[in-house]
């Protein structure tokens, strides 16, 4: 790797400090916990050895801070946020691709259809920008302030603030994660709309939708029985591997509004060549995309019973 | 379509492909937004090509004129250096489009040529090439993109190259079940058994044949391109230059979203990328209209 920090604290120490190379490299081994004698493929096994127990090291850049500490730190307001997001957006998404399904007549619909298509398909930082343009920047209706004070929104939560002010701090954090969530929800909400609007369209047009309809069944009936369950079924798969990318998807969002996650710790890690931060991260996102792509493949087995492999060797159904 | 094939037998040469053009027309017209979207990447094309003569860039930093708002000199208003912001968005695109294509072009040779040797050649090979596409989807694509771009300075070849590695997976997976669905056609049985070489079969007969697929992917790929792009120009990890996504992040490290006659310069290329963005998703869905029939929404064939 290019400009490797090890390296680069060997040859401080050496020209700050006039130590000779075995006593800046004792020193480095020691202060980042490394046996640099080893030959690399040991490194990389005595690595892979404590990371199989939990242990990803040291940060780098303030040495002695654990990297699962400062992984635990942040990754609850990256949940928060985008998970708070991605519910959000998946249930008004729903009901609104339900209704654009149901009601393709009335004026609503292509309204409805249109700004989906059209908000699914702007980038989600610049959603965010604009958001901060049109709610926290321009002034509305001869006010003399904007909607809402953008600058003390900036952050997880106002300094100082902890567990012990009880609602107060609840309510400061949710009024911090205002806009990431708004973000997160407007940037996911028209995708969405359009799935469940295609896959309740296409149940609909379905041989045991038209024969339920003929054999007379009522029509809330049909709506849970027969569309609704073959409706959400891409929907729950969609989910599950959206929580896969609910860690990664955050970094640009975070560094928007400043807000202290996982995203912008990786940034920072970045900025200052934090390799073991990085790779706990990495580390972490990618984990969570693996565990959510099993989730999405063990859920739709549950959900679609038509899925599922049959052990006594009748192979008609499939 | 049997009619139509009926019907080409009796229409001769020209008149045939004048009856499909025609029909082409009337799809492509049928289609309002998609249409939209055409004009759209067209203005955007021929203002970023005109832009260099017609519009050139102010070189010099003029304070006298900090954040200006809209006024009859400067569409736009000026920047934080009194600088025309209308000129550098007719300039900022070029680079932006340029690199998304390059991106797309390659990203879609590399599908191809995978996605159709995979499933030609069969057996191990493509049950391997299979799995280690399922295990690159799980590589979260832009934080890798950022730790990359945090080591080494990419310029916008390397970074157009390292695009389309990263997205080879997802267009492999497409193009080799487009493929598996192609392999039992007539006309490759009788191409294998003239023994003709691989190459013939990947670019003369397979690739003519998804062309519609591979143009519906074209797009997709130019807006993953961009999105990637922007977000690392607005982070700051790419060298700096000209272009929507660097005039994005200036605006943001100057502070010009908090300064109420300053809102321009960072809403202008917010916009244009909205807009560029947009008119690829509209002739996307319009391409889709036009090579799958099913999805039409008007009733009227």
């Amino acid at each position: 790797m290019p400009s490797n920090p090890v390296d680069i604290y060997i040859n401080q120490m050496i020209a700050q400090y006039g130590m000779s190379m075995s006593e800046a490299r004792a020193r480095a081994s020691a202060l980042y916990a490394l046996d640099l004698d080893a030959p690399l493929i040991q490194q990389y096994f005595s690595y892979m050895s404590r990371m199989i127990r939990g242990d990803m090291g040291q940060s780098i850049r303030s040495p002695g801070v654990r990297v699962s500490w400062i992984i635990l730190a942040r990754l609850p307001w990256t949940l928060f946020t985008v998970g708070t997001g991605l519910i959000l957006s998946c249930l008004i998404g729903v009901f609104l691709g339900t209704i654009s399904a149901f009601r393709r007549d009335k004026w609503y619909e292509p309204i409805i259809t249109g700004t989906s298509s059209i908000i699914s398909a702007i980038p989600d930082f610049l959603i965010g920008i604009f958001l901060i343009i049109i709610f926290g920047i321009i002034t509305w209706f001869g006010r003399s302030e904007p909607l809402i004070p953008i600058h003390s929104m900036r952050g997880t939560s106002t300094p100082g603030m902890s567990w012990d002010d009880g609602i107060f701090y609840l309510w400061d954090i949710l009024v911090h994660g205002f806009l990431p969530i708004t973000t997160y929800a407007l940037a996911q909400i028209g995708m969405w709309v359009l799935l469940m609007k295609g896959s309740t369209t296409s149940t609909l047009n379905k041989d045991y939708v038209r024969l339920a309809e003929a054999r007379g069944l009522k029509n809330s009936k049909i709506m849970s029985r027969y569309v609704s369950r073959n409706a959400l079924l891409p929907i729950a798969t969609e989910f599950a591997m959206r929580m896969g990318f609910i860690l990664g998807g955050s970094l640009i969002i975070e560094q928007l509004f400043v807000y202290e996650g996982l995203g912008l710790e990786l940034l920072n890690a970045v900025h200052n060549r934090d390799y073991p931060v990085m790779q706990g991260i990495f580390l972490v996102i990618t984990s969570c995309i693996v565990f959510a792509n099993l989730f999405a493949e063990l859920l739709y087995g549950i959900l679609d019973p038509r899925t599922r492999i049959r052990r006594s060797g009748s192979n008609d159904q499939n | 379509m049997t009619k139509t094939n009926q019907e080409s037998k009796i229409l001769t040469g020209k008149d045939y492909w004048l009856k499909k053009l025609k029909n082409a027309f009337r799809v492509i017209t049928s289609d309002k937004i998609g249409l939209i979207g055409f004009f759209l990447l067209l203005i955007i094309i021929v203002i970023s090509l005109l832009a260099p003569y017609v519009f050139p860039l102010d070189t010099r930093s003029d304070p006298t004129k900090i954040f200006q708002p809209p006024s009859e000199d400067h569409l736009l208003g000026t920047d934080h250096m009194g600088r025309d912001i209308w000129a550098q968005i007719a300039n900022g695109g070029r680079n932006l489009l340029l690199l998304a294509v390059i991106t797309a072009v390659i990203s879609i040779l590399i599908g191809i040529v995978l996605g159709t040797i995979s499933p030609l050649i069969g057996g191990k090979f493509d049950e391997v090439l299979l799995f280690l596409a399922d295990v690159w989807l799980t590589i979260p694509r832009f934080p890798l993109l950022v730790v990359l771009s945090g080591f080494f300075r990419l310029s916008s070849l390397v970074l157009a190259l390292i695009l389309a590695i990263l997205s080879w997976a997802g267009l492999y997976r497409n193009i080799r079940s487009e493929v598996l669905s192609l392999k039992e056609r007539d006309y490759l049985e009788a191409a294998e058994m003239l023994d003709l070489s691989m190459f013939h079969l990947i670019f003369k007969e397979i690739t003519p044949n998804m062309m519609s697929f591979i143009s519906l992917n074209f797009t997709l790929m130019m807006r993953h391109a961009i999105y990637a792009q922007v977000g690392l120009f607005f982070l700051g990890l790419l060298p700096m230059e000209v272009n929507w996504g660097v005039m994005l992040n200036i605006a943001w490290a100057q502070g010009a979203i908090y300064h109420p006659d300053a809102t321009m310069f960072i809403l202008a290329p917010a916009m244009a990328i909205s807009l560029l963005i947009l008119s690829l998703v509209w002739i996307n869905r319009a391409l889709e209209n036009l090579f799958n029939p099913a999805l039409r929404t008007d009733k009227s064939d």
